[in-house]
């Protein structure tokens, strides 16, 4: 028509191309909303269940209930072991996480910044570790770490069914991603603070955690908060290193297994109550760190 | 200096290189040598027996159905959430009232979509348990029979099994590629978009000829991830499901197989040649995809 050979106005065009997507863009809202129930609803609906008694839960899955009882959270604190589990798994993570971003920065850091005979072959043995499936190596690993309980002296502390034990399987699952992610990131990292540095007489240890590490400081975050995640969420491997002793189990094995023991002597409150407790200080921490997360997370798919 | 460098490179790298060394390299190396042995028991002394277990893994119908049902995810897992994940990461972030802006409301939506991916596998597994309780006290069938109609056996019918766990499995990755996917096209410059508006581009037009080619590459990568992911999965079922891959074998995976065989029959060389297999389907997947995805890549 004639709206297109005459020049119109920037805000005409506009109003023409509403008119044009009006009505899909409530749509659009209709969409979001949909899936926005579908991630709520179950979460919600698992707190509500968790305050419920016995004969509620099986009365009505959407009945409210007539008094808050707090008691199942107790219960599943103290019977199903929730606050042992919970424990132990800050233990492990800590732990992990702490030596994951210190081995992995310090081996990162020297394989990216400096050129050694079998540099570039360890670095491309770090990153191969990406690429395989760790249920290829489940059964030697059990018996890698059963064997490690023999050594002299430490082997107490680092064979089957130990803290130490996990953390030090943990640290070498993670280094793979955290060696590949920080490489890439110290490489971007000028070198002329470094070198103003070693004229100065400082010595290369120095030069990592005074000067280099400080600069990597974004890549460092991004890369915790994924190892912090993926190591409080691990399931399969301690349920393969700490089968043998129920106290020292993590909190993602203490609620599967409430749930398999659930059927028998059924607990269903307290299922819900320690759901609740392992799913809200996710949402806590989520909502506080909701930033650093996603770009934590990301970080490795868009490098 | 010379020797102050060398001994610094051994000494930071001395530590990393050991965990790797014995935690990782030397199980997954062990572990193509164990495939091809007996070993059976953790008292037994192993027998080399050559391919023997893999030649028995042709004829074990429980691990190929575990392959095929790996591979009904490995085909539908991706394609439902990268579908669905940029069907909603292109209303975030062009589907505005203008055509080109984001929508209201972005940062709200992609935070609660998000928020699946940071809780636990075994945890969100638990989660649908319940929701999929076959009685009226499940979150779904209670609905379900307030229509009028049959409780649905989610987990407890063998043909709708699986179907749950790839519901579950989609659930929790969408957000993750929402987010992911609004990351890649917040990079494409405006003007692209408006441009291709004022030419006349609709929304359909929009997203097939300006933002998917443009996405090409952040999809290829969530297509990778996505399949390895669908290839290792585990907890969901292991966790989730009737008798850990049931009811009669209906829902199990490769992992749950090696699992169960390892730490449940104690057949650590069988178990071994599994994850051998599940290791060439692996690469052989990412060798695949990267292949058939390759495309020119658009520069802008």
């Amino acid at each position: 028509m004639a709206t297109e050979t005459l020049p119109v106005s920037r805000s005409r065009l506009r109003a023409v191309r509403r008119a044009r997507l009006g009505p899909l863009s409530a749509l659009s809202h209709l969409a979001l909303l949909v899936w926005t129930v579908l991630v709520v609803v179950p979460i919600i609906w698992t707190f509500l269940a968790s305050v419920k008694s016995e004969d509620e839960i099986f009365g009505g899955a959407w009945s409210l209930p007539a008094t808050l009882r707090w008691d199942n959270y107790a219960r599943a604190w103290d019977q199903a072991n929730i606050g042992q589990y919970m424990l132990n798994s800050v233990i492990v993570v800590g732990f992990g996480v702490l030596g994951t971003m210190l081995l992995g920065s310090m081996a990162a850091y020297v394989l990216s910044r400096y050129t050694f005979r079998g540099g570039r072959a360890l670095y491309l043995l770090f990153v191969s570790g990406l690429a395989f499936p760790v249920y290829l190596a489940l059964t030697p690993l059990f018996f890698v770490v059963q064997n490690m309980g023999t050594l002299p002296v430490i082997g107490p502390f680092i064979g089957l069914n130990t803290y130490a034990g996990l953390v030090l399987v943990y640290i070498a699952y993670s280094l793979p991603f955290t060696v590949f992610f920080l490489a890439a990131f110290f490489r971007t990292l000028p070198q002329a603070v470094a070198e103003a540095a070693f004229v100065d007489g400082a010595s290369h240890t120095r030069v990592f955690f005074q000067i280099m590490l400080p600069m990597a400081r974004p890549g460092m975050v991004s890369i915790t908060v994924f190892n912090i995640l993926g190591q409080w969420n691990q399931y399969q491997i301690p349920l393969v290193l700490l089968a043998g002793d129920k106290d020292k189990w993590v909190i993602t094995q203490g609620i599967a297994e409430i749930s398999t023991a659930a059927g028998y002597n059924s607990d269903w409150a307290a299922l819900f109550a320690a759901l609740s407790m392992a799913i809200l200080p996710m949402l806590v921490v989520y909502t506080v760190f909701q930033r650093q997360i996603q770009a934590g997370l990301t970080a490795g798919a868009l490098k | 200096m010379r020797y102050h460098r060398a001994r610094f490179v051994a000494g930071f790298l001395a530590l990393p290189v050991l965990l790797y060394v014995v935690y990782v390299i030397a199980p997954y190396a062990q572990a193509f040598y164990i495939a091809m042995t007996n070993w059976r028991g953790v008292s037994a002394t192993p027998q080399f027996i050559g391919l023997e277990n893999f030649r028995r893994l042709l004829d074990d119908s429980v691990f190929w159905r575990a392959v095929a049902h790996n591979g009904v995810l490995l085909v539908l897992m991706p394609v439902l959430t990268i579908g669905i994940a940029l069907f909603f990461a292109f209303l975030l972030n062009v589907g505005g009232t203008s055509g080109v802006a984001g929508i209201r409301g972005a940062r709200f939506y992609r935070v609660v979509f998000f928020f699946p991916q940071v809780l636990a596998v075994a945890i969100v597994a638990v989660l649908f348990q319940q929701v999929f309780q076959p009685r009226g006290n499940g979150m779904l069938n209670s609905v379900v029979t307030a229509l009028g109609l049959e409780p649905i056996g989610f987990l407890s019918n063998p043909d709708i099994a699986l179907w749950s766990v790839l519901g579950v499995l989609v659930w929790q990755a969408v957000g993750f590629y929402v987010v992911l996917f609004s990351a890649g096209m917040a990079s494409i410059p405006r003007d692209m978009f408006e441009a291709a508006s004022i030419d006349g581009a609709g929304r359909v037009q929009l997203f097939f000829r300006v933002t998917l080619p443009l996405l090409w590459d952040t999809i290829q990568v969530g297509w990778v991830y996505l399949g390895i992911a669908a290839l290792d999965v585990f907890a969901v079922v292991w966790v989730m499901t009737a008798e850990h891959g049931g009811p009669d074998s209906s829902t199990t995976v490769m992992a749950a197989e090696i699992y169960r065989n390892a730490f449940q029959y104690f057949r650590f060389g069988y178990a071994s040649a599994m994850g051998v297999v599940l290791f060439f389907f692996t690469v052989g997947f990412a060798v695949v995809a990267l292949r058939l995805s390759r495309r020119e890549r658009v520069e802008f």
